[in-house]
Order: C-alpha cells, then sequence, then structure tokens
C-alpha cells in the first residue's frame, strides 16, 4: 500500500482505506457524482435553524469556519466534525459534513477512533471550555501527546453557559457566579499552557470577532498534521458578556495583545512602544521597546522544539487577559498516530495478509481420525 | 464422578531392576499449587498442553493472587492452577483435587483442606523450613508431626534436586532454583505418562534468546522425569486413556484466547476492519494483548487513557465503519455507561467484551462471578435496552463474539459480551473451525439517498429503518452526497434531527425497545437437554455454570433421577419459546454466582416461580453441591401427588 501525499493535511485523502467502505464510497459516487470539492460557504451551511442565543459569539465563528472550510478544497463528505456538550458543541448539527454530538468532555476519545481508523478523513473536534478542560481534561491532553490527526476548536467563554452561569476551569479566581456567591475559589487553566505541557505539537488562539486572525490560525491549524489545538476567546453575551473586551476594545486592545507572526520581533502596543524580550530562569517578560536593545528583544519562532518557548510565551498573560499573546504559539513536526498505526499494519502486512485458518489452528494441533 | 477399579498390569523395569506397575484410571484432578513467583501457572498450562496433545479432555481452573508477587512464601502468595483430564468427555476442573502438589508450607496449609483423605500429596521438603513453616502459623513440621495421616505424602526435595542437575549449568543457585518447576513437570509427566517433546519445543521456542536458560529448564525437566523413573519413592505411574472425541482437528484454549480469535473471525467474515479501543483490566487484558498481535487482519487496537476512551474510541471507529470493540470487565462497564448510553442512541454496531470478575468496586480482579447481568441489563440512564450474550465454555466464546458481532453489524447496536474469569482463563480442547465455515457476518453499507425532501430532492435519512430488523442505515463519512448529524439528543424518528417532541420520544423509546426484542425471532429457539423428556424439574443458568451444571445433571440421570437442563447464550433477548419452556416443568431451580440476577429477570418476565441457587465464592460451582441441590428438589415434587397437569405452570409465581 503507498500513500499519497496531501498538499495540506487535513486528514489524510488517499491514504488506503478498507476495501469494503472504499467499495461503498465508489458506489456512492457512481450513483451520486464525484465528490464536489469547488465549494462555498453557503455549501456549508445546513437546513437546521441555528439555536444559539442572538449576539453569541459562536455565529461569528460558524460563519467564519463556513466561510473558511471550502479554501481548504476537501469534499464535505470527507470532513467530520465530533463535538462534547454544552453550547460549542451543538456546532455539527449547523454544518453540512458528517457529524457527531456526542457526550460531555469524550469527544476528543470519539474522534480518536474516528481518525486513527480513517486516516483519510478530516476529523475537527469542537468542545469548549468545561466540556475540554473539566469533564473531558484527560481525554484532551492525551489527544495532545498522542498527536492523533485533528484539529480541535476550544470555544473559550469562561463560563458554563448551557447550565445557565456556573464558573468554568477558566473563569478567573472570585468569579462571582450563581455556585459561587462569594467569588470562585478555583485557580484557572490556561489552556495554551495546559496543551504546550501536554506537548501538543501545534497550538494557536484566536478572537471569535477577528475574522482574518481566527482564519489565518484556522488555516494553519488545518494544515498541520497530527493534533491542532485552537483555543478561541468567545463572548457568552447572556452569562459573561464583555468578557473579553479588554483584548476587543480598539482602545486597549492593541495595549494588551501580543500578536504573534512566525519569524518577527514580539513588539506590540500602541506605536510598538512594548516588547518581549528573555527574563530570568529561561522565561520572558514584557519591555519597554525604547529601553532595551533591539536584539533582545525575542523573534517569535513557533517551529522550536523545545515547548519552554511556547510555555513561557503562554505564561505572559494574566488571568484578567493583560498581555495575551494571539496567534500561533506553537507548531513542530512530529509523525501523527494514525499514520504510524497504519505503518505497524503495513509492516505486519509484509509477510502478507493474514491467514484466519492458521491463526485459528496456532501451534499446537492433534487430530482424532474416524 | 468415581474413577475405575484401578487395573494395575505390569510395568516397565527401570534401570537398577525396579519394577514399576501402571495403573489405569478414568479420570484425574491434579491441582499445583506454589509462591506466586514459582511459575505455577506455567506449569500448569504446560502440562494442560501435554494432556490436550495427548488426546483427554480437560478442564482447567487457574486461580491466583491479584497481587503480583505477594511476600514469598506467605498465604496470599499461593498461586495454583487445577486440571481435570479424563478418557471421557468432562465438563468441569473438578470438585476437588486427588493430586495435591504444594512447593511450600503456605500452598500446602492454602490446599489441603481440599484434598479428600486418602489424596496423593506431593510436597517440595527443601522448602520445609523452620522458617516458611512459621510464616504460616506452623509450630511444628506437618511432614513430620503425624498430622498429614490421612493422605498419602510423598516428600521429595525437589529443590535440592533441581540444583544437583543442574550443578553444571553455569547458573547461580538462584536462578539454577527457578527451574524446580520444570523439574515437578518433568516428574508429572512420568507419572501420568505425558508426551514431552511439546514441552522440549515450547521451553525451545519461549527461551530462544537464552539458549543457557532453555538448556537449564530442559535438563531439570528431563532430570525430573528420570527421577520418577528410577525412584523408589513412586512405584506406581498412571495412565488415562485418551477420550473418544469427534474426529477433527483440535487445540488447546482459553477463553480470552478464544474470544479474541473470535474478534478476528467476525472482521474477516464481515470485511470489515476491526477497532479495538481498550484500557487494561484484569482479567481482560489477554484480549487486548491477543489482538494487538493480529495487525496482519488489518485490526487495529487502541490502548485508551482510561476506560471512557476505550469505548468513546471504539465507537468513534464504528461511525467510521470498523466493528468498533471495546474489551473491559464490571469495574469498567461501570465508567463505560455513559458512552453506551451514546452508542444505543446513535444506533451503532458496537461489541463490549465484560470479562466478569468479583465485585462490587474493585472486588475480587482474579476470581470468577457473574454478577454484572443487571447491569449489563440495565446499567445506563433511560430506557438503553441493548442484547446481552453469554458463552458457555472457554472454547464458546469464540462463537460467542462471532453471535455478538453479528447482532452488533445486523441490528445497529452496542451488544454486551459477557465472559467471565472463570472462562478467560480456563481451557479446553477445541475443534478447529474452518474459516470458510463460519457464519458470514456481511452488512451493507448505505450508499445513497433513501428519502427526498419536501420539494422532491433525494434526501439521507439516517433513521429510516429497516422494516425487518428495524435496523438504521449505516452511511459512512466519506460517502458522497450522504452527510448526516447523529448524537445523544433525542432524534427525530426517520430524519435523525433533534426532537423535542414527546410522541416522537415515545416513539422512538418503543423502536428501540422493539429492535432490540425483536432479536428474539433471530436466535435459536430455547434447547432444552432432557434427555427423556419426562423429567419434572429443570435446571436453567447461563454463562459459565454451564459446565458445573451439566455435571451435575449428569450425576443426578446417573442416580436414575431425571432432570433438564437449559442453558442460556442469548439472555437478552431470550429465546421467543423460553416462557413455554419453562412452564413445562413442575419446579425450575437457577444456580448462580451472584444473588440471583437471572432468576429475578425469569420471575419478572415469565411469572415462573424459580428457585434461585445461589454462591459468590469467587469459584465456581462443584457439580456435587450442585448434584444435590436439584436432587433435594426433584425428590420433593412428589410422582405420587403430582402430575405436570395438575400443578399450573406459573402457580408459584402468580399467587
Amino acid at each position: 500500500m503507498t500513500t499519497t501525499p496531501h498538499a495540506h493535511d487535513l486528514g489524510m485523502p488517499g491514504t488506503p482505506i478498507d476495501a469494503r467502505i472504499q467499495q461503498a464510497i465508489a458506489d456512492s459516487v457512481d450513483s451520486q457524482g464525484e465528490k464536489q470539492t469547488a465549494l462555498k460557504a453557503k455549501d456549508m451551511k445546513t437546513d437546521q435553524e441555528v439555536r444559539w442565543c442572538p449576539g453569541c459569539g459562536d455565529y461569528v465563528i460558524l460563519n467564519a469556519v463556513q466561510s473558511f472550510l471550502p479554501s481548504l478544497g476537501i469534499a464535505r463528505e470527507d470532513m467530520v466534525i465530533v463535538s462534547g456538550i454544552g453550547c460549542s458543541s451543538r456546532f455539527p448539527y449547523y454544518m453540512n459534513t458528517y457529524g457527531m454530538h456526542s457526550i460531555h468532555g469524550r469527544a476528543p476519545a470519539i474522534a480518536t477512533g474516528l481518525a486513527a481508523s480513517r486516516p483519510d478523513l478530516s476529523v475537527w473536534v469542537v468542545t469548549g471550555d468545561g466540556d475540554a478542560l473539566s469533564i473531558g481534561g484527560n481525554h484532551l491532553i492525551h489527544a495532545l501527546r498522542r498527536n492523533v490527526n485533528m484539529t480541535i476548536l476550544l470555544f473559550n467563554n469562561r463560563i458554563y453557559g448551557l447550565t445557565k452561569g456556573q464558573y468554568s476551569p477558566t473563569s478567573e479566581v472570585g468569579k462571582v457566579t450563581k455556585s459561587t456567591p462569594m467569588g470562585s475559589l478555583d485557580h484557572p487553566f490556561n489552556p495554551v499552557s495546559l496543551a504546550i505541557g501536554a506537548d501538543a505539537t501545534f497550538v494557536g488562539r484566536a478572537m471569535d470577532s477577528d475574522r482574518k486572525g481566527l482564519t489565518e490560525v484556522l488555516r494553519q491549524a488545518a494544515e498541520h498534521q497530527g493534533t491542532a489545538l485552537v483555543e478561541i476567546y468567545q463572548n457568552c453575551n447572556i452569562f459573561n458578556d464583555g468578557a473579553f473586551d479588554l483584548l476587543k476594545d480598539p482602545a486597549t486592545g492593541t495595549q494588551w495583545t501580543i500578536p504573534l507572526v512566525h519569524g518577527e520581533p514580539l513588539v506590540f502596543g500602541p506605536d510598538g512602544a512594548s516588547c518581549v524580550v528573555r527574563g530570568d530562569f529561561g522565561g520572558l517578560r514584557i519591555a519597554e521597546t525604547n529601553q532595551v536593545d533591539a536584539s533582545e528583544i525575542v523573534v517569535h519562532d513557533a517551529t522550536r522544539e523545545d515547548p519552554s518557548y511556547a510555555f513561557a510565551l503562554s505564561r505572559l498573560s494574566s488571568q484578567d487577559l493583560r498581555y495575551t499573546p494571539m496567534g500561533v504559539f506553537r507548531s513542530v513536526r512530529k509523525p501523527a498516530y494514525d499514520r504510524m498505526m497504519l505503518d505497524q499494519l503495513e509492516e505486519a502486512r509484509t509477510q502478507g495478509a493474514g491467514d484466519l485458518d492458521a491463526l485459528l489452528a496456532g501451534n499446537d494441533t492433534w487430530t482424532v481420525s474416524a | 464422578m468415581t474413577a475405575l477399579e484401578p487395573s494395575t498390569t505390569p510395568g516397565s523395569s527401570a534401570p537398577g531392576g525396579l519394577v514399576k506397575s501402571v495403573v489405569e484410571l478414568d479420570r484425574v484432578v491434579i491441582r499445583l499449587a506454589g509462591d506466586s513467583g514459582d511459575g505455577m501457572q506455567l506449569t500448569g498450562n504446560r502440562f494442560t498442553s501435554e494432556t490436550a496433545s495427548f488426546g483427554n479432555d480437560l478442564s482447567t481452573l487457574p486461580n491466583f493472587p491479584a497481587e503480583i508477587r505477594a511476600p514469598t512464601g506467605t498465604l496470599p502468595g499461593v498461586s495454583s492452577f487445577q486440571l481435570h483430564f479424563a478418557d471421557h468427555d468432562i465438563m468441569t476442573p473438578g470438585d476437588a483435587p486427588d493430586v495435591l502438589v504444594a512447593m511450600n508450607p503456605a500452598a500446602l496449609k492454602a490446599n489441603l483442606a481440599d484434598l479428600p483423605g486418602g489424596g496423593l500429596v506431593i510436597v517440595d521438603s527443601d522448602e520445609f523450613t523452620p522458617r516458611n513453616l512459621a510464616k504460616v502459623g506452623y509450630a511444628t513440621n506437618p511432614l513430620e508431626d503425624g498430622s498429614l495421616e490421612a493422605w498419602q505424602v510423598v516428600s521429595v526435595g525437589l529443590t535440592s534436586m533441581t540444583l544437583e542437575a543442574l550443578k553444571d549449568s553455569g547458573l547461580g543457585k538462584k536462578e539454577a532454583e527457578r527451574s524446580k518447576n520444570m523439574f515437578t513437570l518433568g516428574l508429572l509427566s512420568w507419572m501420568y505418562h505425558r508426551p514431552t517433546e511439546g514441552t522440549v519445543r515450547f521451553l525451545e521456542r519461549q527461551f530462544r534468546r537464552k539458549p543457557e536458560i532453555a538448556a537449564a529448564n530442559i535438563a531439570a525437566f528431563r532430570a525430573g522425569y528420570n527421577y520418577g523413573d528410577t525412584t523408589e519413592a513412586f512405584a506406581v505411574s498412571y495412565e488415562v486413556k485418551p477420550a473418544p472425541m469427534a474426529p477433527g482437528r483440535y487445540r488447546n484454549i482459553s477463553g480470552n484466547q478464544a474470544l479474541a480469535l473470535g474478534l478476528v473471525a467476525a472482521g474477516q467474515r464481515s470485511g470489515l476492519p476491526v477497532f479495538l479501543g481498550a484500557y487494561p483490566i484484569t482479567p481482560a487484558s489477554d484480549i487486548l494483548h491477543e489482538l494487538s498481535r493480529h495487525k496482519a487482519f488489518g485490526v487495529r487496537t487502541f490502548q485508551a487513557e482510561d476506560e471512557i476512551a476505550g469505548i468513546g474510541a471504539a465507537l468513534g471507529a464504528s461511525f467510521g465503519g470498523a466493528l468498533g470493540v471495546t474489551t473491559t470487565s464490571g469495574p469498567g462497564v461501570s465508567l463505560k455507561s455513559e458512552a453506551l448510553g451514546l452508542a444505543v442512541m446513535t444506533e451503532l454496531p458496537l461489541v463490549v467484551v465484560d470479562v466478569q470478575r468479583g465485585g462490587p468496586s474493585t472486588g475480587l480482579p482474579t476470581k470468577t462471578e457473574q454478577s454484572d447481568l443487571l447491569q449489563a441489563m440495565f446499567g445506563r440512564n433511560g430506557e438503553a435496552p441493548l442484547p446481552v450474550i453469554a458463552p458457555r465454555s472457554p472454547g464458546d466464546c469464540f462463537d460467542a463474539a462471532l453471535e455478538a458481532a453479528r447482532i452488533a453489524l445486523k441490528y445497529r447496536t452496542p451488544v454486551m459480551l459477557l465472559s467471565d474469569g472463570y472462562l478467560a482463563n480456563g481451557a479446553e480442547p477445541w475443534p478447529v473451525p474452518v474459516a470458510d465455515e463460519l457464519p458470514d457476518l456481511h452488512v451493507e453499507f448505505a450508499t445513497e439517498p433513501n428519502g427526498a425532501a419536501a420539494d422532491g430532492t433525494p434526501e439521507f435519512l439516517p433513521y429510516l429503518r429497516d422494516p425487518e430488523t428495524l435496523a438504521r442505515p449505516w452511511a459512512v463519512p466519506g460517502t458522497s452526497g450522504m452527510q448526516h448529524r447523529i448524537g445523544g439528543l433525542e432524534k427525530a424518528d426517520k430524519s435523525g434531527n433533534i426532537s423535542y417532541d414527546p410522541a416522537n420520544h415515545d416513539l422512538m423509546t418503543r423502536l428501540r425497545q422493539a429492535k432490540v426484542d425483536g432479536i428474539a425471532a433471530d436466535i435459536p429457539a430455547t434447547d432444552v437437554d432432557d434427555p427423556t423428556g419426562s423429567a419434572r424439574v429443570a435446571v436453567i443458568g447461563w454463562g459459565s455454570t454451564y459446565g458445573p451444571i451439566g455435571a451435575a445433571c449428569r450425576q443426578i440421570r446417573n442416580s436414575g433421577r431425571e432432570v433438564a437442563q437449559i442453558h442460556l447464550r442469548h439472555v437478552n433477548p431470550m429465546p421467543a419459546d423460553l416462557g413455554e419452556v419453562l412452564g413445562r416443568y413442575d419446579r425450575v431451580v437457577c444456580p448462580e454466582m451472584n444473588m440471583g440476577q437471572l432468576a429475578l429477570l425469569l420471575r419478572a418476565k415469565y411469572l415462573v416461580d424459580v428457585q434461585s441457587h445461589t454462591q459468590v465464592r469467587g469459584l465456581p460451582f462443584r457439580a456435587a453441591e450442585l448434584a444435590a441441590v436439584v436432587q433435594d428438589v426433584i425428590d420433593s415434587v412428589d410422582p405420587t401427588t403430582q402430575t405436570p397437569t395438575a400443578t399450573t405452570p406459573n402457580s408459584g409465581g402468580t399467587q
């Protein structure tokens, strides 16, 4: 079996799949016609009424994804979106692809089985901060370390929306919610730090309302081989409205956002007044651009094998979102799990496909004659 | 269960002029017991293989602690292996051993009570040191204080003789000592006339990278054999003739092995790739190990981060067109129940193997029990019916796995396959099936629209059911024009869209139930073993109790009484005629290794006054005990006052 490399890796179209499945796909093409890859945003929509609250950030993300996906040149039939439970997890119903709206926190596990057994597919996971980081935390970190070929979109609104407003694992300390009338005691996760700590090969962050920035991170994530995690800051206008205003507000956004551009110096703020330089013990710190030598300013390199740099970058932001890096933190190449699994199958078959009769007989048989 | 009268025949003349006699037996039960580190399981398995290739019928019962290496020489560290072999068809590993091999004082103490008076005890006298005796609370040495007078004791220096045999092997004392299990196996092989070539080949294969270890083990094995042949300590050897078996090719197989092979075969016979998602758990892990070796068959195995991910990944693979499988034991099923509900809702094929062990909670990880039946039936939120299938013997795990896959694929449903620790580790001779003669499990994927939208455009309705099976179409991602979304929210009939409509939920709940219930039309009628056709008492069981119940029924019939045996493979749904069959008997007895779970189901479903007989000792039933229980019931049915027509079948349960 040989594989056909694909220009950008969203799944591995053309990878060998089992004969029966291949036949079903061929039969469907015979009766339905060739799969279409020249698609528009409207081709990605379903007939289902979108049922998020008016003004929810999820609408913006849905529109951005529907506009972006056709540019990948992959047929809708070859895409699968798997989600867990929560507001964001309704996503698959609105995408004209294959989809599964599964159970709370388990989407990465379900998608792992699908992606590992069907490396030809483009597999996406849509999840939220509660789904991915609380009930599904274990599945998330293991998916990331395994590097199964899939793209995880983590909608982080820093609140539980579908259960009507309890604090989430990304809510800030002291958050007053229905379940924490005197303020939350939990220290929040930084999803990017968590992912890098789990040795994720691709980690990015984007803002729901920033169509251009979001699309760029999505494109790089889609092209990545292995598990890509994209944290998307998403406004819940009902239970946590304005959670990201510090970064969205033109008056403050520039000051507190650190745009990550591979190969560019990390200079930000009004008139580029701030920058990132190396700090003590391998960490990074913020400095005034005019107070440091240009050579001290860190030039962003998302491809560094050692995750320490990307991790240090993720630690620049505080829980109130000051100094938040946006863009691609880390993008390194490592073999994808599904690819390696396929390689093992092929290696096992170098001696020929399995012989069931020989397997059933085993090494030691005896014969009773009539 | 009585041995034939020993017929002594003139034996061989050993070197040195020692004349040994040969006694012919119809059956023997041997128990090998030692420390967890003594290699008793390996020794037992080798003795089993020798016995299988000799042609005896056999049944085994491994029994080992959950600790990998409990402190040496202590009672909790004792591991044992019981083998029953015979010149006729047998059904159980034997109620009690005839021969006990005890490698140390702990093994003797832990097992002696099971050995009937007069039984043969072979002990390694080298291990009966003051320190080892003290460890298990022997104040005096039982080999010397007369406390073993009721048994025939042969005290042999197994360790010292092994060391002597290996003194030129170049191995250190500790390493050489480890071959004492092979010395013991050699001795037993001589005693019971077992063929030895297989063990020599096995040792060469097992230690091919360490030829000096292979050589030492083979030397110890041969020394043990020759010791038996020459020593005066054993004047008699025993012969158990091969059992008459149906002509054909046989192999020895354990339940877990058979189950794994059944899953590989299911993949081959359906033409679908097998995907196993599993998390290691005793006593199911060997299925994961076995399947991991069969990648040449396109089997993908995924060791997940937890039980939930194991089933989740399997279900994801099923969505993609694989035969998804997850294997576990009871505690794992608890964790999988949420995803099982999703599988019920999404109506995808999935085989869930539960190798039951003692519970609740962590319970008895290495011991057997049948206490997950109600969990399999009902252990999910909501109305979430699924088929339940149970194998009856180690070899039957193969057929049961194929049947579980058949139902899962044909009806697009998760199926629970309930094996248990006894079946998993027990072994028996198995007629090797011919691949081409196995059931055809081929199912069709949906490849074109099956409906039309209001404007007439063709569309795919993922919940438009097959009118006969009520299964929904299976369209896999990649299939052109068939994009659809499924999930855990209630589905609208036919379209599969989210629906909160009350009437629709009522309909869908009933459809899911009807689909599972309808499988009853696709399974064989109740198999009743009632040789005379006039028994008034029936014994009903499921799963691994088949052997002990069958053996008990034979004993009862040998005593001149009549009894019917009914054993369920399909526990849900049950055979369509089961209620009618049970109604034919005056009394129905249901032995189970739980607190009466099948009995509860039978009483609820058929209003039959089932008499439940239960035991949860972590060990299989003893046939003789079961026979006594059933005989009491038979004797209580007075033939002079009662006839089947005089008693209404449901009299007990309906009043």
